[in-house]
Formats: C-alpha cells, sequence, structure tokens
C-alpha cells in the first residue's frame, strides 16, 4: 500500500483554516512529495465548518484518502465531528484551553497544547494555529528550519516584527511537541522531486494561456470563480483581455464576438451559469465560430450546494441549445489534465469551427494537486484550422471595395469551411444565426429552401465524422482479465484508481476504463473493451447515472452495477472498496455509499 | 472611431449594396436608415472590410445582410456583447450595431446598459418603431400607454422606456435621436457616430408601417423640431440633455442631444490593448513569463 500522511485542518470560515494549510503544502511540497488538497466548505465567509484535508506522500496521490493521520481542530465544533472519525496510530493536536476532547478511540494520541502559556494570545490572535503547526511538523519529524523560511516568506511583508513573532510561536510549539508528544513512527520522507502546487482552476486558466487564449470572459460563480481570478492577475502578462461581464448570456455571447474576430476566446461557469449560455452555444456552432466553455460542476439543481462537488450536468451539456449541431465535450481527469486538455480542446474547435465544452466539477477546479512543472507546457501544439487572417488572406492594400466570390460556408467534403475574419480584404461576408446558403444569404425568411436548408444541415453535421476521428478511444488500465471492471468519468480518476490497487492488494482484481473525451464516445471501442469484462460497474457523483444512461443511449450497454453518490462531497477510495465487495457477493447492484465525515 | 479609412479606391454607394435585397414592407422606416447609413459610410470613405455590422433579431436586425461589410446576425438581444467581444479582439475594425427597440431595450436591456457604462467605442443604431413586428404586432417596451396591440388588445397600461434619458443615465458619452423620414440629419447623426470616440447611441424613429398605426411618419413629422436648429443648445450640457430628453408629444427633439469625448473607451483604458489589436498578436505566452506563471506555484 502507499506510504500517505494526511493532515486535517477544521475550524470556522474566517478562522484561518487556508493559512495553516498553505504551509504545510509548501513545507510538503519542498520536501520533493506529492500532495492532494481537498477543502470541504460552505457558502459562508465568516463562520460554520471548513475542513481541509492535504495527502502527501513520496509518490503520487492522486485523492483525500481515507484516514487522518493528524487532526487540528481549531475550534470545539471540528473537535466534535473529526475526533471520533480518527483511527489507531493518528494523532489530534488542539487548543486546551478553548477545546475538550471528546471521545476518541484506542490508539488516538490526544495532544493538549497550553496555548495561553506558549504565546501571549492577546497580540496574536492566530497563535494557536501556529503552535498547532510547529507541533505537527515536529511530530512528522521535520526540521524546524523548513518551518522558519515557509513563514519568513508567508509574513514578509507585514515586517519583521511580525516575521519574528511568528517564528517564535511556531518554535514554542515545536519544542513543546518534543518534550511532550510522541512522533510519528515514520517521518515524512524527502526526494529530489519537485513540484509546482495548483488548483484544477488555476491549471485551466494556464492551460488557457498556453493555447493561446486573448479573450477570457465571465460573470463570478462557485466553484468556477478561480479561473477568472487567476486570468484576471495574470492577463497583463499574458497579454490576454479578461472581462468581467453582466451576466453569463453576456459571457458567451462577448466570448464569441471575440473569437469570431479571430483569437482564441474562453470562458467558465457553473452549471446555472451554463444554463444561460446555451442559446449562444447555438449561435457558435451555427454560425461556426468556435469557442470554449468551461463548465465547473457543483451539486444542483437550481442554486444547489454552491460549494459541494457533483457530476450532475452531463445531460445539460449533452442537451445545451435547441436543434443538432457538432461540438466536442470533454472531462478532465486530474488537476495536470485539466492544463493540458484546453490546448487540446482549441486545437479541435478551431479545426472544426464549433463549440467545445470542458466539464469540470469543484473536486478538480477547487483542489490541488502537485504536478510536475514539466507538464505545464507552454508550448503545446497550436492548430488554428482553416482560419483566413490579414496575414494570410489576400494581400493587404489590395482593392478594399469588396465583391467577392468568397462563400463562408462553401460545401467541402469535410465539411469545414475556410474561415476569412473580419478585416481581411476580398472575403466580405454576413455570418447569421439563421440558416443560410454558402454564401451566408439567411434561406429563412424569404428564401426558405428545404434542398438548401438539407445541405447546409449536412455540411455541418459532417464534421461529426471529422471529430470523431481526430480524438483517440479510451482504454482499458489494469489487467485485462480483472474480476471487475470500475467505469468513471472525469475526476473520479484518482480515487477509482486507488480503489483498484486497494481491491488488487485485497485479491480482487480490478481493472479500469475511465472516459475523459464524452462527445465523442467511441462507443464501439468502449463495447469492445467492455464485452470481454466480467463484472463491470459505473462509478459516479450523481444520482440518476446520468454517464450509465448516455452509455446505454450510445451502445445499448447495460452494467452489472453502479455506484454514486450525490450527497456533495466526492468519493473515498474505501466508498468504491467496499461497493465493490458488496456487488461481487451479490448483495446490491446499486450501491451509494455514505460520506461518514459530517462536514 | 472610424481609426481604418483606407482610400486606395473610390468608395460608392454601388459598393456597399447587400447581396439581396431588404425584405421590409414597402414604405418601413428601415429603409431610411439603411441608405443613411450606406450614404454616411461613403461620405467617409470607409473600406467595407474594415466595418462590422451586427445585429440581433427582428425585422430591423435583418439589416447586415443589406449592407456589404462584415456582418453578423447574431441572437435576439445579444448584438452588443457580440460587438464587445469583437471590438475588443481587434480594435481596429469599425463597428456598427442595429437593431430594433423590442432586441435592445427589452430582451437585450442588460448589455444595453453595460456597454455604455464601459463606453465601448461603437455605433448603436436603434430602429424604434414602438411595436415588435416580425412576431406580428405586440407591445415593445416603446410602446406609449395606451396602445393597443396583439398582446395588450385593450391599450398598454405600463409606461414606455425613455431610450434617450435611459442612455444619458448610463453614461453613454453620445447621445442621438434621429428621424428616418429626415435622410439628410440622420447621416449626419450617423456619420458623428462613427466618429466618436467611445459609446453612440442613436435612437432612429422608424416607423412600422405595417402594425404600428399611432405613431407614424404623420404622426412625428408636425412634432419632431431638430436640436440643430436651436442655436442655443449645448450638447455638451448634460442637464439639459436630460431635460430635452423629457420632451414628447406635442413638441419631441431629434438631433444630437449630448456628446463628451473626455472619457476613455473600453479598449483605450486597457493596458492590454496598447500594443494593438490582440488578433495580430503572437498566441504564445514568452517563455520566461510562462516560467514566472509556474514558479508562482512552487
Amino acid at each position: 500500500m502507499k506510504q500517505t500522511f494526511a493532515v486535517g485542518i477544521g475550524g470556522a470560515a474566517g478562522q484561518g483554516v487556508a493559512t495553516p494549510g498553505d504551509i504545510f503544502a509548501k513545507i510538503f511540497s519542498r520536501r520533493g512529495l506529492n500532495l492532494n488538497a481537498y477543502n470541504a466548505y460552505q457558502s459562508i465567509i465568516r463562520g460554520g465548518h471548513t475542513f481541509l484535508t492535504i495527502r502527501t506522500g513520496p509518490e503520487k496521490v492522486t485523492n483525500m484518502g481515507d484516514r487522518i493521520d493528524l487532526l487540528i481542530p481549531l475550534n470545539q465544533d471540528s473537535m466534535d465531528r473529526h475526533l471520533k472519525l480518527l483511527t489507531a496510530g493518528a494523532a489530534c493536536i488542539f487548543n486546551a484551553d478553548t477545546i475538550q476532547p471528546t471521545s476518541a478511540a484506542d490508539g488516538v494520541q490526544l495532544c493538549a497544547l497550553p496555548v495561553s502559556e506558549l504565546a501571549d494570545i492577546t497580540r496574536n490572535k492566530v497563535a494557536q494555529n501556529t503552535l498547532a503547526i510547529g507541533a505537527g511538523l515536529h511530530m512528522m519529524g521535520i526540521g524546524f528550519q523548513a518551518l522558519e523560511e515557509v513563514l519568513k516568506e508567508q509574513f514578509m511583508k507585514k515586517g519583521d516584527a511580525v516575521v519574528a513573532e511568528n517564528v517564535g510561536v511556531a518554535r514554542a510549539g515545536y519544542d513543546y511537541a518534543a518534550a511532550h508528544f510522541r512522533a510519528f513512527p515514520n517521518p515524512l520522507p524527502k526526494t529530489e522531486s519537485r513540484y509546482a502546487i495548483l488548483s484544477g482552476n488555476i491549471a485551466m486558466a494556464m492551460g488557457g494561456a498556453a493555447a493561446g487564449v486573448k479573450f477570457y470572459c465571465a460573470y463570478p460563480m462557485s466553484p468556477s470563480t478561480g479561473v477568472l481570478h487567476w486570468m484576471a492577475a495574470h492577463a497583463r502578462k499574458a497579454g490576454i483581455m479578461v472581462r468581467q461581464v453582466e451576466d453569463e448570456i453576456g459571457v458567451i455571447n462577448m466570448a464569441i464576438g471575440a473569437a469570431h474576430a479571430g483569437v482564441r476566446a474562453m470562458c467558465a461557469t457553473s452549471g446555472g451559469g451554463f444554463a444561460l449560455m446555451s442559446e449562444g452555444l447555438g449561435m457558435s456552432a451555427m454560425i461556426e465560430t468556435p469557442v470554449v466553455v468551461i463548465n465547473c460542476q457543483r451539486a444542483g439543481p437550481s442554486t444547489g450546494v454552491p460549494t459541494k462537488t457533483e457530476q450532475g450536468d452531463l445531460w445539460q451539456m449533452l442537451g445545451a441549445a435547441f436543434g443538432d449541431y457538432p461540438r466536442v465535450i470533454a472531462a478532465p481527469l486530474d488537476i495536470g489534465d485539466c492544463f493540458k486538455i484546453i490546448p487540446e480542446m482549441f486545437n479541435l474547435v478551431d479545426r472544426f469551427q464549433c463549440p467545445g465544452l470542458v466539464l469540470c466539477d469543484l473536486l478538480l477546479s477547487e483542489g490541488r494537486l502537485s504536478v510536475h512543472p514539466e507538464d505545464l507546457d507552454f508550448s503545446p501544439f497550436i492548430d488554428r484550422g482553416e482560419l483566413i487572417t490579414a496575414s494570410n488572406g489576400d494581400a493587404a492594400g489590395a482593392t478594399p471595395v469588396t465583391k467577392t466570390d468568397y462563400k463562408r460556408y462553401r460545401f467541402t467534403e469535410s465539411g469545414i469551411s475556410p474561415r476569412a475574419v473580419p478585416g481581411v480584404p476580398g472575403h466580405v461576408h454576413t455570418v447569421a444565426t439563421d440558416e443560410h446558403e454558402e454564401d451566408g444569404v439567411l434561406i429563412s425568411d424569404e428564401f426558405t429552401n428545404p434542398v438548401k436548408r438539407r445541405a447546409m444541415m449536412e455540411k455541418r453535421m459532417r464534421k461529426v465524422a471529422g471529430i470523431e476521428a481526430a480524438v483517440s478511444p479510451p482504454t482499458l488500465w489494469g489487467p485485462r482479465d480483472a474480476d471487475v471492471t470500475l467505469i468513471g468519468w472525469g475526476s473520479t480518476k484518482g480515487v477509482i484508481e486507488e480503489a483498484c490497487e486497494i481491491l488488487n492488494e485485497q485479491g480482487i482484481s480490478a481493472n479500469q476504463l475511465q472516459i475523459r473525451w464524452l462527445v465523442p464516445l467511441h462507443g464501439e471501442a468502449i463495447l469492445e473493451i467492455l464485452k470481454n469484462s466480467r463484472h463491470t460497474i459505473i462509478v459516479e457523483n450523481n444520482f440518476s447515472g446520468q454517464f450509465a444512461r448516455y452509455l446505454r443511449s450510445e451502445t445499448s450497454f447495460v452494467p452489472d452495477g453502479h455506484i454514486r453518490k450525490y450527497d456533495g462531497e466526492p468519493f473515498m477510495p474505501h466508498h468504491l472498496v467496499e461497493a465493490v465487495k458488496a456487488q461481487l457477493a451479490g448483495n446490491t447492484k446499486l450501491s451509494v455509499p455514505m460520506h461518514e465525515i459530517m462536514v | 472611431m472610424a481609426s481604418t479609412v483606407q482610400r486606395s479606391s473610390q468608395l460608392t454607394l454601388a459598393d456597399l449594396k447587400g447581396k439581396v435585397d431588404p425584405d421590409w414592407c414597402p414604405g418601413c422606416g428601415d429603409f431610411g436608415v439603411l441608405a443613411a447609413v450606406q450614404k454616411a459610410l461613403v461620405e467617409l470613405q470607409i473600406a467595407p472590410h474594415t466595418v462590422v455590422t451586427i445585429s440581433g433579431i427582428g425585422c430591423s436586425s435583418n439589416f447586415p445582410g443589406y449592407v456589404n461589410t462584415y456582418g453578423m446576425h447574431t441572437l435576439h438581444g445579444r448584438a452588443i456583447a457580440v460587438a464587445t467581444g469583437l471590438k475588443l479582439a481587434n480594435h481596429a475594425l469599425t463597428v456598427l450595431v442595429t437593431g430594433g427597440d423590442g432586441d435592445g431595450f427589452g430582451i437585450g436591456g442588460n448589455h444595453f446598459i453595460h456597454a455604455m457604462r464601459r463606453n465601448v467605442d461603437l455605433l448603436y443604431i436603434v430602429m424604434d418603431n414602438q411595436i415588435y413586428g416580425l412576431t406580428t404586432g405586440q407591445t415593445s417596451p416603446t410602446s406609449r400607454v395606451g396602445m393597443k396591440t396583439k398582446s395588450m388588445p385593450f391599450g398598454s397600461v405600463e409606461a414606455p422606456i425613455n431610450p434617450i434619458s435611459l442612455a444619458l443615465a448610463a453614461g453613454a458619452t453620445f447621445v442621438a435621436r434621429g428621424f428616418s423620414a429626415e435622410q439628410k440629419h440622420l447621416t449626419e447623426l450617423i456619420k458623428q457616430g462613427i466618429q466618436h470616440p467611445g459609446f453612440s447611441f442613436l435612437d432612429v424613429f422608424s416607423p412600422c408601417v405595417t402594425y404600428n398605426h399611432d405613431n407614424t411618419y404623420q404622426w412625428f413629422r408636425p412634432r419632431v423640431k431638430k436640436l440643430e436648429d436651436d442655436s442655443a443648445y449645448d450638447s455638451s450640457d448634460w442637464k439639459a440633455a436630460i431635460e430635452k430628453s423629457l420632451l414628447w408629444d406635442e413638441e419631441i427633439p431629434i438631433g444630437k442631444f449630448f456628446e463628451r469625448t473626455d472619457v476613455p473607451t473600453l479598449h483605450g483604458a486597457e493596458p492590454v490593448l496598447n500594443e494593438g489589436p490582440l488578433v495580430h498578436r503572437d498566441p504564445r505566452v514568452p517563455p520566461d513569463i510562462a516560467r514566472s506563471f509556474i514558479e508562482e506555484l512552487m
């Protein structure tokens, strides 16, 4: 089994859960360790309960795991919620002045910090946090210097006195732990690797910059807002026009306007905002102007649970906007993939002149992962497709008076018509959301014509075959003749991977089919894989089995069972392991694991 | 606005004729607006390939198909949002937005207001006929109280929007009103609107001869008074403009209500565009900057 170590920090919003989290993350990362962080939080700025899990280890850490090794409750509520879930070998560091331990399992070390004795709490409001970080690091076998460096960086802007104050408090916690608490048996290892730590939102924003996005716009909506924040903060350096727009209808239309002028344009939202965008997607498809829209799913329907994760928007994406039109839909598999998928998506939509939808979710958008810097490739392959710009169009300065034979929607075998952008001499044309002829003239009002309508519909839809050929089919991971095949899509990749490892260790061989491209789906290839599987289970973070229904509609495939979760929290490995065992034993065909942590 | 004026050959009205003729009803006010736009472009000698005409949906939104510039016939109410994105991606282009009162003040009202406060550099021409035409005659946001339509057969009880007051309040930097039957005057307003640096709003009385039997050419003719004929009127005086905008019934002012040129345009206010239009830029992030983005995360 993988060597990992998980820290859980709980408190009220505004109590400073994030800062210790950032400090631990930096220290782990600088030891060359991988990490995965997930923050369970609420839609409240001050108060409530937030719980941050940071799991680290020398190998890849793909999910938050099943156990907390070190719990740091910053208030009584966090102690009450989480202490009872700790198991033997774990420890809990708490402020003995304000927090009473509740009942704990045997073998759980209770580490009471006499905070008011160790620090001047009238001067330092977050002394308990800093003391706990110091104490925790000692117990993990990490030298104090690592913490001192990070604290210096953290508080540098506030001056030397604040740095000294915090280093002093941290030192007191560190030394107190040395004298009073039992260290964890295995000190955290060190490797020579160096990682970047980023959220899926930052990854998608950076992926956009790498893809050559020059226009980004959005309306703030959790959990997609992080993309806007990164874009806005880095816009001037990256040469990207970033706009906050009045609503998501404005967002999609503004993005399409920019894309129509010839730049790569992107926007991000969540399910509610995406619903407002759907008419715009139809326009992108009809005028054949490519645009990329990210949907960071949260628990719906309606306002739903804004700070909780779900994979509940698949059918909204499949059905967004009326009428038939070519579209591409992809779900990134992890935070590194959030970066990589954006340039790939832009190449496809530029080539096929249609909308591209990236179906992310809160788990990836707001989770954090260590990613190797080389995987953040700012020189990806860029294919703008058949684009006629001022530089490659007719010689600029040629007669600007334009009566031309250029046909924006010329019938071609591929369905792709060379696209001239406004400003190019010799290619003046009008695009229309009404059905139109090859030259853009409407056949919707005065000149309706079934023959021409059919031909134009078929021209657009011919692109579907091209898109399918341009995307590789999914492949099976793990032993071919496994006892069970777990089928997932998007963000469940990491947790299914770990569940398979645990199952294999327990003598149940498991393999995984993880779907990244939802449209095109490659149903034939999927059937080919699944027909040899002994027992198939579809895993997804929603109520109705949206992917299972989609796969069935495309292939007639019906799996042996389902594991679903729709409580707002992501799967943990043991949820899947236990459900697989129950299903293999014939106890059920539908498992809905209970989330034991009350967050 | 007209930043790209090319005179490599003399532009004529024939050059600006679209691929097809308008399908508007005979006598529709929109013919006058189309003619005035074409005349204005000829008089300003703006090369058609540097102009983009963008519309929403409705009778008047068929406009881009009838003028030989680049065109976009977008979604109902969304033309201004599309135009904003297009202008920011290539601010060298001259952008005209055309549409009706339902399109702009009804379904598109939110975008209209925000484009004005942003001072997006474009000319927005509303062919205001105070009725929904293409859907065969329903009440619009500018229909007067008491007007009987298919959707309000006993007469509208809702107060109409005053587009001129609204534009002034929302921060439009050029606010004017024309009358489709006053060709020379309208052409002059369009030219000024194109040349104005910032958001130019031009509301045009464009009578619907089929569905609006209240606000006809005959109704407007004795009422419209050109602001330009009043030598005492100062179009840089915002308060005076507001007062004039409230006039209706006996005397309805047309002409330029207000203009100010001291507000930066949206594209002018964004340093990202200092190096020229985005569409001509290298899509790649320079390697040293890319490296700094990654190092922030380590």
